[in-house]
Order: structure tokens, then sequence, then C-alpha cells
């Protein structure tokens, strides 16, 4: 009885929170298949998702896929790269001794504190000073920094990476770099997969920094494609319903990558479980 | 890791570098617009849907004055911003697309290029309606920062199938509209809908009762959000909220959208641009639509307000004024321009020769075939052109629109919302070091 009632009452948590998260993508999805965004509402009238994912595709000549092109290379990209970086500055941080080493780890987890939003304008300001603002390169070499990535992958490295492996490594003459690649990578996948979500989420979802940085339409990330049709809805009223159905596929891509990395990540969770 | 030290490093240092960074003062006389010798690229920064259709008119009859369009969301949600961020860095654009509203804000910036050294420019004015070269003058004789591109003179928008159902004489003046306002919601509908949460269209309201909200000396800016005309504007709304005489759902809303679809409001004193708004929103109400002059507070007159509008302005470090103002001067007086602004963005011209576009000049099916844009053509004249905006505008807005907002469910009045964003205007401005008068 009393186990019965405490699981009935964990689900209705777990029910609540599920409709919680999921109620707005729930209205996105069916806001998305309505005709000309019309009406709000949780149900869905005149089912046309087919349809207005077209319309969204070949507005503007198609200036939405190049959006979504672009919005996948800054983060793919980046996220990437970043992970590459912070994870060998973690290793780094966790397996070698150096002086200085504190300080630096301190700096850098100082700059886990400087929200990216704060960093938007000088970084402006930068790239104007090198003709770089409104490039390609003035999104993608800011969104390369990944301080919190730094932090996750030296907790990591320091307890998943045993020191007797390294040494073993090195009597078997393996070069510092050749361990890192061939070794500690694999160890850390699972700190790995995490940084690369993390990343990119928030690359996928950077605003600021493109919104201040860039004029060219054809260089926007997705997310700033949106906010400009949104805000010009007054002068083109289908753009209102165009938004909606932008939203909801550029979506895909993050749902992608969650489904497809998950599985990396629970075994990873798993692993430390067992010790 | 070094990577994140040395942006670490380096922002600080940018933050360090742009406070240091102090704002020359204002030049008083024009700059020079001499043409430049060679093949010319200048760069355009606008939020019209479309706006590189227009231009490539330009760029494929003009070889040696090439334009290049830059895009962004509209002014207020970011492209202001970055013109201002543009401008400290030095790589703002030749050209850009300012609101009327916000044209002040530049000027008190200095980040304007005073046009009135182009003799171009200078002998353009009566081809623009008055109270648009108003605005980008600031009336200031001898000096221009801006051509006018588009205008929003306001009429009344009515449902003419139920006012005649209904019996109710369309109102020619606000004491007949709010009379018209009873029998409407005795016939089961709100005459309109008060826009609480977008302040423009209060502000053109305030603007054809004669206010004066910002008045400019030379040197002192005066800030008055409570004269007679505004308190009297505010009096009146506030009279048909109290009586629920009005609806008060957010504009701009599917709700919003719904009330002039099922019929629920039957009228909507509004821009030339709402006549798209309303055909968008409401399809369902296809013509039975009609549009007349905006209500009157004196029986009798002619005067109609404003709500919306932008200009094209030179902005400072441009190294070719002659040219970009000359680009400007064709985007906004032309007939090419016009046409293909119209189409892409239903853009209101501000040039007189505007209401002559075939476009403009044609019954619309939605409003029963009526050819609204000649009222809307007859009230750009009648716009008093004496309404200047202050230097900030943004802050303004989101002040008095949270005090509207608190208005209409019930906490405090309209009058009580002007009169706080009055204090918070005088502080901003204080704030920005801009000489105000108290």
């Amino acid at each position: 009885m009393t186990v019965l009632t405490r699981r009935a009452a964990a689900m209705l948590v777990m029910a609540v929170c599920t409709v919680y998260f999921l109620t707005p993508l729930w209205w996105l999805f069916v806001g998305a298949t309505k005709s000309g965004g019309r009406g709000v509402g949780l149900w869905f009238d005149h089912f046309q998702l087919g349809a207005n994912v077209r319309a969204v595709l070949t507005y503007q000549d198609g200036i939405f896929v190049r959006w979504l092109v672009n919005s996948v290379g800054y983060t793919v990209g980046a996220a990437a790269l970043g992970t590459l970086l912070a994870g060998m500055c973690g290793y780094a941080l966790a397996k070698y001794r150096f002086p200085g080493r504190e300080a630096i780890f301190n700096v850098v987890l100082g700059g886990v504190l400087v929200p990216a939003t704060a960093l938007a304008l000088p970084l402006f300001l930068l790239f104007s000073k090198a003709h770089a603002a409104n490039t390609f390169w003035a999104v993608f070499l800011p969104s390369l920094v990944n301080p919190f990535g730094v932090y996750l992958a030296r907790i990591y490295a320091a307890s998943s990476v045993p020191d007797e492996l390294l040494e073993a490594a090195r009597i078997d003459g393996s070069g510092e770099v050749r361990t890192f690649f061939t070794l500690s990578v694999r160890l850390m996948a699972p700190a790995f997969v995490t940084i690369f979500l993390f990343h990119f989420v928030a690359v996928w979802n950077n605003f600021l920094l493109p919104l201040i940085m860039l004029g060219n339409q054809k260089l926007f990330p997705v997310t700033l494609g949106l906010y400009t049709w949104n805000s010009q809805v007054d002068q083109r009223p289908e753009l209102r319903g165009l938004v909606l159905v932008g939203a909801f596929v550029s979506l895909a891509p993050m749902i992608i990558a969650f489904l497809a990395l998950q599985r990396f990540w629970r075994s990873g969770l798993g692993a430390g479980s067992i010790k | 890791m070094r990577r994140s030290i040395a942006v670490v490093l380096l922002s600080t240092l940018a933050l360090t570098a742009c406070s240091s960074t102090d704002s020359s003062g204002a030049e008083k006389t024009a700059a020079s617009c001499a043409p430049a010798s060679g093949p010319v690229t200048l760069t355009f920064t606008s939020w019209v849907p479309d706006i590189q259709k227009v231009v490539d008119i330009w760029n494929k009859a003009n070889p040696a004055i090439q334009v290049t369009v830059q895009t962004g969301p509209n002014g207020n949600g970011g492209t202001y911003q970055n013109f201002f961020n543009q401008l400290k860095a030095g790589n703002a654009p030749d050209l850009g697309q300012i609101e009327y509203d916000a044209l002040p804000s530049f000027r008190v910036q200095d980040g304007l290029t005073d046009l009135a050294g182009c003799s171009d420019v200078t002998a353009a004015k009566d081809q623009f309606v008055d109270w648009t070269w108003n605005q980008v003058s600031f009336g200031e004789q001898g000096h221009v920062y801006a051509v006018p591109q588009d205008a929003g003179p306001m009429a009344l928008f009515y449902r003419k199938d139920l006012f005649e159902k209904n019996n109710i004489k369309v109102p020619t003046t606000w004491q007949e509209y709010a009379d018209a306002a009873v029998k409407v919601k005795a016939a089961g509908g709100y005459i309109t809908n008060f826009s609480n949460s977008d302040i423009n269209q209060f502000a053109g309201f305030a603007w054809q009762a004669g206010a004066h909200w910002f008045t400019n000396d030379g040197t002192n800016w005066t800030v008055d959000l409570t004269d007679p005309a505004t308190t009297k504007v505010a009096g009146y709304w506030q009279d048909l909220i109290d009586k629920k005489l009005v609806s008060a759902v957010p504009p701009w809303t599917d709700e919003w959208n719904n009330a002039y679809n099922e019929s629920k409001a039957w009228t909507w004193v509004s821009a030339v641009w709402g006549a798209n708004s309303i055909a968008t929103g409401a399809p369902k109400t296809s013509g039975k639509w009609a549009v007349a002059p905006m209500p009157q507070w004196n029986a009798g007159d002619q005067v109609a307000g404003n709500w919306g509008g932008s200009s094209t302005a030179v902005f400072k470090g441009s190294k070719h004024p002659y040219e970009a103002a000359k680009f400007a001067l064709w985007l906004n007086t032309s007939s090419e321009a016009l046409t293909e602004l119209n189409k892409v963005a239903n853009l209101y011209p501000a040039a007189k020769s505007g209401s002559a576009l075939p476009a403009l000049s044609e019954g619309v099916a939605f409003y029963g075939d009526q050819k609204i844009y000649d009222v809307f053509s007859t009230a750009s004249g009648q716009v008093k052109p004496d309404f200047t905006w202050g230097p900030t505008m943004t802050q303004t807005y989101a002040d008095a629109s949270d005090g509207f907002k608190a208005a209409v469910s019930g906490q405090g009045t309209l009058l009580k919302a002007l009169q706080d964003a009055q204090a918070s205007t005088i502080q901003t401005l204080k704030s920005q070091s801009i000489p105000v008068k108290e």
C-alpha cells in the first residue's frame, strides 16, 4: 500500500513534469501544421504540415535552407573542434604537472562565470578592428571557446585515466600525443560526448553574437533568420506562420544529435557506477 | 585553454577601449558633398523584406554606384543597437533605414551625416509631404539628416455592413465615436481594441490632438508627455476603458486577429499599413470594411495623426555622401522604386508623387472596392507638421506601455502611466548627459 502510493506519487510528479516540458513542443508542432499559423490551440485543424514545410523551405528563394546549413556549419564545426580543444586542455591540466597549472585552471573557471552575452560587444569591436565582422569567422571563432568543457574534461580525466596506464604507455615507447589520441580519448569518450552535446546546444541556440556580428543575410544562422522574419511580420503577415514552422523544423537537428549520441552518454554514466 | 585566456584578456582590453572613447562634439556645418572620381560601392542596411529586389533595379542601371544590401531584424529588434555599435567601431554602413521616432537618438549621438550640403537633397524638399520633411530635418532650417521613405497617415477602418445594419452613423468626431461605442456594445461587439502594449497608436492619437511630447530649442530638450492635448486623449480612452466599451487584448496576436475575424471588433483607427493587417488577419470579413477619415476633436476640423514611417539616413563616416544621397533620393522618389517598395513591403511613400502610383489609386476588393488610398493620401496632407520625437523613445515607449498595460487591467490610469513615463524619460536623458529642461 505505502509502496504503491509512493510509486503513484512519484509517477504523478513525473507526469506533471513531462506535461510541463512537452506542452510547448506540442503547441509548436500543432501550430506548425495549421494553415497560415492561424489560431492558437493545442489541437489540429486543416493538417498541412507538408505544405507548410515546403512553403518555409522555398520562401525568398530558399533562404531558410541556407540558414539551416549555416547553423549546421557553425554548430558541428565549432562543437567538434571546441570539444577537442577543451578535451586536450582538460586532459593536460589533469595529467601534467607544470608551474602555473592551478592559475590557468582558475582563469578557465573564471571564464565559466563570464556570460557569453557580456562578451558579444567587445568581440564585435575586436573583429571590427580586424576587419572581420560580418564574416563566417566572426561567429565561428568565438564559438570554439568552451571553458566549462575544459573543467568537465579535467575532472573526468583525473578520475578515469589512471596514471599507471600512462606510465605503461610511456615505457612502451608511445609519445604523449599518440597516447592521448589512442588511449586517453577512448577512456574519456563519455566526457567528450557530454561536452560535445552541451557545446552543440549552446552554439545552435547562440543568438546574440550572430545578431551583433552579421549583416549579410546569407551568413545568418537559423535562430537569427527566424528572429528577423518574426520582426517583419507587420509588413509580411504571412511570416507569422512561417516562423512557427521554421522553429519546428529547426528543432530537428538537435533531436537527431541527442538521439544519436545518447547511447554513448548512457554507457559512460553507467561505467562509473560499477567501481 | 590558452585561447580562453586570450579571449578573457582581450575582451577586458576591448572593454576599457570602448569606455575611453569619447564622443566628439556635434558638427554644426553640413558635410561636403562632392562626387567621387571612380566607381563606388555603398552598403545599405534595411529590414524591409526583399529590399534586395528594389536595390537590384538600381544596381542594374548604375554600374558606377553599386549598393550592397545588409539586413537584420527591425530597428528596435536589434538593428538600431547594431548601428550604434558599428558607429563606435567605425564600420557603419553608408546608408541605413531609421524610423522617424528613432532619428533623434542618432542625431544626439552625432551618428548622421547632414545632407544639407548635397544640393540634390535640398532641392528635393518639395517632392515630399511637408510633415515628413520636418521629421528628417527636426525643423532646423538649412539641415537635413535623412531622406523620408514611408509614412503612416491614420484613418478610420470600420465595418460598413455592421454600422449600416445597426443603423449607426459613421463617426466623424471623437464624441460621435464614443456615442457609437455604446451602440456597438449594445449590438454585441466592441467598437475597437485599445492597443495596450503598442503605445505608438496612442502617440498617433496624441499627435492628431496637437500634442508636443518633445521640443528642442537648439540646446535643451523639453519633455511634456502630459501636455493638455495628451491629457485630453488619455482621459478620453480611459473613459472608454472604464466603461468597458473597448476591448484590450494585446495587439498583433491571434486573439487580436480573431476579434476582427469574428466580427467582435468593429473599427480600428490605424495607419495606412493597417489595411494589410486587417486583410490578412480577418479574411472572413472581406468586402465588409470601409475607410473614413479619422474622427476629429472639433466638428469640421481636418487633422490626421501618423503612426509609423521611416527614412533613409546616411551615417557619419560614409566616404561617399554624394552617391549615398543620390541612391536615397532614387529609392524614395522614383516611381519604379516606390512601386517596388509598395509591392514587396506595402510601404506607403512619403513622396507626394506616391499617391499617383497605380497600386495606390485602385479600388481594393477587401474594402468593397473602395479607393481607400485616396483617404490616406488626403490624411497624409493633414498630419500636423510640428510633432517631434525624443532622443530616447525606446525607453519612453517601454515605460509608458508598462503603465498602459497596468491601466488596462485596472491598476492606475493612462494619465498616471504617462506621468511616470515623463519622469523616467527625464531621468534617462539626464543619465545620458543629454541637456534637458525641467
